[in-house]
Order: structure tokens, then C-alpha cells, then sequence
């Protein structure tokens, strides 16, 4: 009986293994499937560059939107980046080990707060701080603005970066580090000749982590960053990202024809975005991980 | 003044400035620090500030009345109830999917097997899918099962969503399960299945149970996957099939509406959910420092 479980366990258990890559498959598949009313019958690249969006009419151009996520995302990247490698690199090289553990804490908390108590924050503080900020630039804003999404994304993104970023630090040998310290060379100087130099492309692998990671996000970007369905022009301006297009419009997807396609399609493009982004970036840091193991 | 000494000053200078740039990346990098603590801090004390005035006992014991959603009085029982449902059952779900799956990973395989590696890949890309993408898939599923926005459904996108998560924050402590105490077992008899179950489980228990904490807090918080599955109702669900309210769409419907009563209640509902969230993940990191009775050192 034992060695029959066992065995039957055997059978199974690869199954199993198998199951994240089934679904993986299974959700571009299920995608493609009910967005193929509108992929198959429109040329992709009159789909992804038109910038028409009158569903009622039957035209579907996604630019405005791809363009919208484009700018939120790259904006965000833009602005967590340089504090997530800055405070990283000081938690790693020359902070106090009391000061490593709260951080830690810290970058936990960050990480898990859901998303929408970040659009909260957002739409109490950074969307009146932005419009404020308009003012003084003499731009007419409401505050809902590209900017806006982008502040809100970059204090999201900021914990998942500096975590790999960490990571990927402490993957590299402290006898470099050492050897550079003992030649004479400062903490900054061994940080950025030695430190950096060996971490290049697994910070590289966290930022592309990191634009994914905002690339897809939702309410919260949703609540602040106005969902008018124009290229925006400035930062000052609303924009309108993929992930709201979805959730903004789930509830009239089944009266309008095609439109359910549409936002299927959507969504795979969000898809597909992620898992190009996550297989590079993965297969750099798995890289990483093995030189150093 | 002589060569040398020129010489020595001139080395003095150099040193003064490479002191200088190293004081500066320090100073930066604390500053670099203080800011993510800092917005940490922003966040929550906004949270607190605006939501907990407008926190009240109605909120937790009554559902939402008729013309709430216009500042008339009821409570946001049913989208707590809801929650707390969809989050228990989605995390029951992940966890009998993840939990085999973990020791599989670490104990059937070797560790570092081309198929083990190519799983831990697909958990990193699941990882990785936004949860607005789940909310799709789940409602192609609803349709292919001919289910309508209920709990149920709700249950199977947050599962799918939480496995991911719950996989690789258990697979992190299977993985450092010693070699020797695998061993130990087989050579007293055990099968590979009562080694995994009976000793790398009991082993890693602590670490478990903060990955199912983790995911648990990960499936309670998100609004975008459950938006199309699980719907929103002011009402407690009754059964599987029924649709739910949410927490975080609690919070979304009500800062939306034009009324300042309304928003107020987002904003103390947004206090529920902080406070939740939070007591979920510092259960969740204390269990990993405790309870280590039943791990062999």
C-alpha cells in the first residue's frame, strides 16, 4: 500500500509540474481564442497603430492606449529606478545591519500592500500634489494626470526592484569586494568599479522586472490617471493605459459587438508584453544565480 | 616649495575628493533609503488620518442600505464577509495545488533538474502576469464552464493567481531542507512520498505557513482579477454560486461616487483593508522567526 502511493505520487507529481506552463499556454491560448473576432479580421498593424477608438462603429484603434501605458510605465521606470538603485546599493554595501532589517521590513510592507489602497494615496495626495505642480508650470491639470499614474507606479515598483536589485547584490562574491577595499579603494569606488560593474545585467534584468510589473497594473493607475482616450501630450496630461481600458468597460463588453474581443485582446497584448519581458530579464538572472551558486 | 611636497599635496587633494564622492554616495544612498520608508510611512499615516474618523461599528455589522452608495446609512459587511471568503477559499485552493508541487520541485527531482528549472520558470512568468490578465482568463473560464459572476468563480481566478505566488515562497524553504534529513528518512524506510509529507513538510512548516499568509494577503487585496469574476452585490453571499463583494472594490465603488459621506467611507474602509493586510504579512514574517518546535537543527 505505501510503495502503491508512493508510486501513484510519482505518476502524478510531474503532472502537477507541468501545470504553471499548461496555464501559462492556456491563458495566451484562451485569449487569442475569443479575441480572434477582432485580430483575424483587422490587419495587427492597422489594430496596434490606429488611433480611432469608436467601438460603436466597429473601430478599434489601440494606440492611444499602448501609447498611454507606454508613457505611464517608462515614466515610472524613470523615476523609481535611480532611488531603488541608490537606496539598494547604500543597504548592501555600507548601511548598518540594524538598518539592512528594517528595511527589509519596509520593502515587505511596500510589496504587500494591495493596489488599491495605493490609488487611495494617490488620489488623496499625489493627484492634488501634481495638480499643484501644474500650476507652478502654468499647465491647466486636473491632477489626473500621466504624471500622477507614473508617481503612484513608481512607489509600487520601487519595493520589487530593490529586492531583486538586493539579490542580485548579494550574489556577488564578498572577496571581490574585499579585494578592491584592501587595494585602497573608497566604498563608493568599490560600489561603482567593482559592484556595479559585476550586478550590470541583473540590474538591467530588474528594471525590465520592474517595467512589467507597472506595465499591467490596474486600480491603481486607474484611479488616477484620468482614462481620456487621447495620446497624451505631457506628463500633465490624462492618459488612458491598457488595464483600465479593461476594467473600465467589462461591464458593456457583451452589448457592443466585438467589443469583448477588443478588450481580449487587450489583454493579450498585456500578455504578451509580460512574458517577453519576464523571460529575458529570468533568463539573465537565473544566469546570475547559477555563476554564483 | 619643493617637488615632493607639491607632489604630496596634490595626492592629499585627490584623496579629499575621493573621500568627498564616497561621503556623498553614502549621504544619497540614506536619503535613497529614507524616501522608500518614508512614502511607506506617507502612505499609511494618509490611510489612518482620512479613514480612521469615519471608522464605525455599523461598518463591520451591517450591509449596505438602500441609497448607501448616495451617503444613507449601512455598512460594508457584505464586501468583509465576501472577502474574507474568497480569500479563505482561494487560499485553501493554491494551497493543495502548492504544497505538493513545492516538495515535488525539491524532493522528487533534483534540485537543480532541467524540468524543475523549467517550472520554477513558468512560476516566475505566472508571477509576473498582471492580475487584470487573470481577470480575463477567469471570465473566458466562467463563460467555458457557463458560470456567471459568483464566489465561485472569484475563488478559481484568485487560486489561480495566489498559486504562483504560494509556490515559489514555499519552494524557497523546501529548497533548504538538508540533504541528510532526507537520507536519514529513506534509510529507516520511508518512501520518497512519506519523506516529502512527514519530514520536509513538518521541517518547513514555519515557512509554509508564511507563504500561504503571503499569498493569502495577495489574494485579499486585489481588486483587478476578481472585478469581472467574483461581481460586487450589497448583499452577504449565501451560497458558491452567487455573486460577492470585495474589500478592495468596496473601496473603488465608494471613492468614486461624487458624495464626500460616500468617500469618507472608502477612505475608512481603506483603513480595514491596511490594517488587514498588514496584520496578515507581520503574522506572516513573525511565524518564520517562531514556532520551530518540529524543526530538527
Amino acid at each position: 500500500m505505501r510503495y502503491f502511493l508512493d508510486r501513484s505520487a510519482r505518476r502524478l507529481f510531474p503532472l502537477l509540474a507541468g501545470f504553471p506552463g499548461f496555464v501559462v499556454l492556456l491563458i495566451a491560448a484562451g485569449l487569442f481564442f475569443r479575441s480572434r473576432a477582432i485580430v483575424l479580421t483587422r490587419p495587427l498593424s492597422k489594430l496596434l497603430f490606429a488611433s480611432a477608438w469608436l467601438p460603436s462603429k466597429g473601430e478599434f484603434g489601440f494606440l492611444p492606449f499602448i501609447a498611454g501605458t507606454m508613457y505611464v510605465t517608462v515614466v515610472a521606470v524613470i523615476l523609481a529606478l535611480p532611488v531603488s538603485l541608490l537606496a539598494a546599493a547604500y543597504l548592501s554595501e555600507c548601511a548598518p545591519r540594524r538598518l539592512r532589517g528594517l528595511a527589509a521590513t519596509v520593502i515587505d510592507v511596500l510589496a504587500g500592500l494591495p493596489s488599491v489602497i495605493f490609488g487611495v494615496w494617490g488620489v488623496l495626495v499625489v493627484v492634488p500634489a501634481v495638480g499643484a505642480l501644474a500650476g507652478l508650470f502654468g499647465a491647466a491639470s486636473s491632477g489626473y494626470s500621466v504624471l500622477a499614474g507614473a508617481v503612484v507606479l513608481a512607489v509600487m515598483i520601487s519595493p520589487t526592484v530593490m529586492h531583486i536589485i538586493l539579490e542580485v547584490f548579494s550574489s556577488i562574491p564578498a572577496s571581490l569586494r574585499e579585494a578592491s577595499l584592501a587595494l585602497g579603494a573608497t566604498r563608493w569606488e568599490t560600489t561603482r568599479r567593482v559592484v556595479l560593474r559585476k550586478a550590470a545585467p541583473g540590474i538591467i534584468a530588474a528594471t525590465v522586472l520592474g517595467f512589467s510589473r507597472a506595465f499591467g497594473e490596474t486600480i491603481a493607475v486607474l484611479m488616477v490617471v484620468g482614462n481620456v482616450a487621447v495620446i497624451p501630450r505631457s506628463p500633465f496630461d490624462p492618459g488612458y493605459p491598457l488595464p483600465a481600458l479593461i476594467a473600465n468597460n467589462y461591464g458593456e463588453m457583451m452589448s457592443v459587438p466585438m467589443y469583448d474581443a477588443a478588450l481580449m485582446f487587450a489583454a493579450l497584448i498585456l500578455l504578451v508584453v509580460v512574458i517577453v519581458s519576464n523571460v529575458l530579464a529570468r533568463r539573465v538572472l537565473v544566469r546570475l544565480e547559477r555563476r554564483a551558486a | 616649495m619643493t617637488a615632493v611636497a607639491a607632489a604630496a599635496g596634490t595626492a592629499d587633494r585627490r584623496l579629499a575628493r575621493r573621500k568627498r564622492a564616497d561621503r556623498l554616495f553614502r549621504g544619497l544612498g540614506l536619503v535613497a533609503t529614507g524616501l522608500v520608508g518614508g512614502v511607506l510611512l506617507l502612505i499609511l499615516a494618509v490611510i489612518v488620518w482620512k479613514g480612521l474618523p469615519a471608522l464605525n461599528l455599523d461598518m463591520f455589522t451591517r450591509t449596505p442600505r438602500g441609497g448607501y452608495y448616495i451617503g444613507r446609512e449601512g455598512g460594508i459587511l457584505n464586501a468583509i464577509v465576501g472577502s474574507a471568503l474568497l480569500g479563505l477559499g482561494a487560499t485553501a485552493a493554491a494551497f493543495f495545488l502548492s504544497l505538493p508541487l513545492a516538495l515535488f520541485l525539491n524532493i522528487y527531482r533534483s534540485r537543480t533538474s532541467r524540468f524543475a528549472t523549467f517550472t520554477r520558470f513558468s512560476l516566475d512568468v505566472l508571477w509576473g502576469v498582471p492580475s487584470i490578465v487573470y481577470g480575463a482568463f477567469g471570465f473566458i473560464i466562467m463563460a467555458a464552464l457557463g458560470l456567471r459572476a459568483s464566489l465561485l468563480a472569484g475563488i478559481i481566478t484568485v487560486a489561480l493567481l495566489e498559486f504562483p505566488i504560494m509556490t515559489r515562497a514555499m519552494d524557497e524553504v523546501v529548497r533548504l531542507v538538508p540533504r541528510e534529513l532526507l537520507d536519514a528518512s529513506y534509510s529507516v524506510g520511508a518512501t520518497r512520498l512519506e519523506t516529502a509529507f512527514k519530514v520536509a513538510a513538518r521541517q518547513c512548516a514555519p515557512g509554509i505557513l508564511t507563504g500561504v499568509l503571503i499569498a493569502f494577503g495577495r489574494g485579499v487585496g486585489d481588486a483587478a482579477s476578481v472585478l469581472f469574476t467574483a461581481g460586487y452585490t450589497d448583499r452577504v453571499p449565501a451560497s458558491l454560486f452567487q455573486p460577492a463583494a470585495t474589500l478592495p472594490l468596496a473601496i473603488f465603488f465608494q471613492i468614486g461616487t461624487p458624495y464626500p459621506e460616500v468617500q469618507q467611507r472608502a477612505y475608512a474602509s481603506a483603513v480595514v483593508l491596511t490594517v488587514l493586510v498588514l496584520a496578515i504579512s507581520l503574522i506572516g514574517r513573525s511565524f518564520s522567526r517562531r514556532y520551530r518546535k518540529t524543526v530538527v537543527r
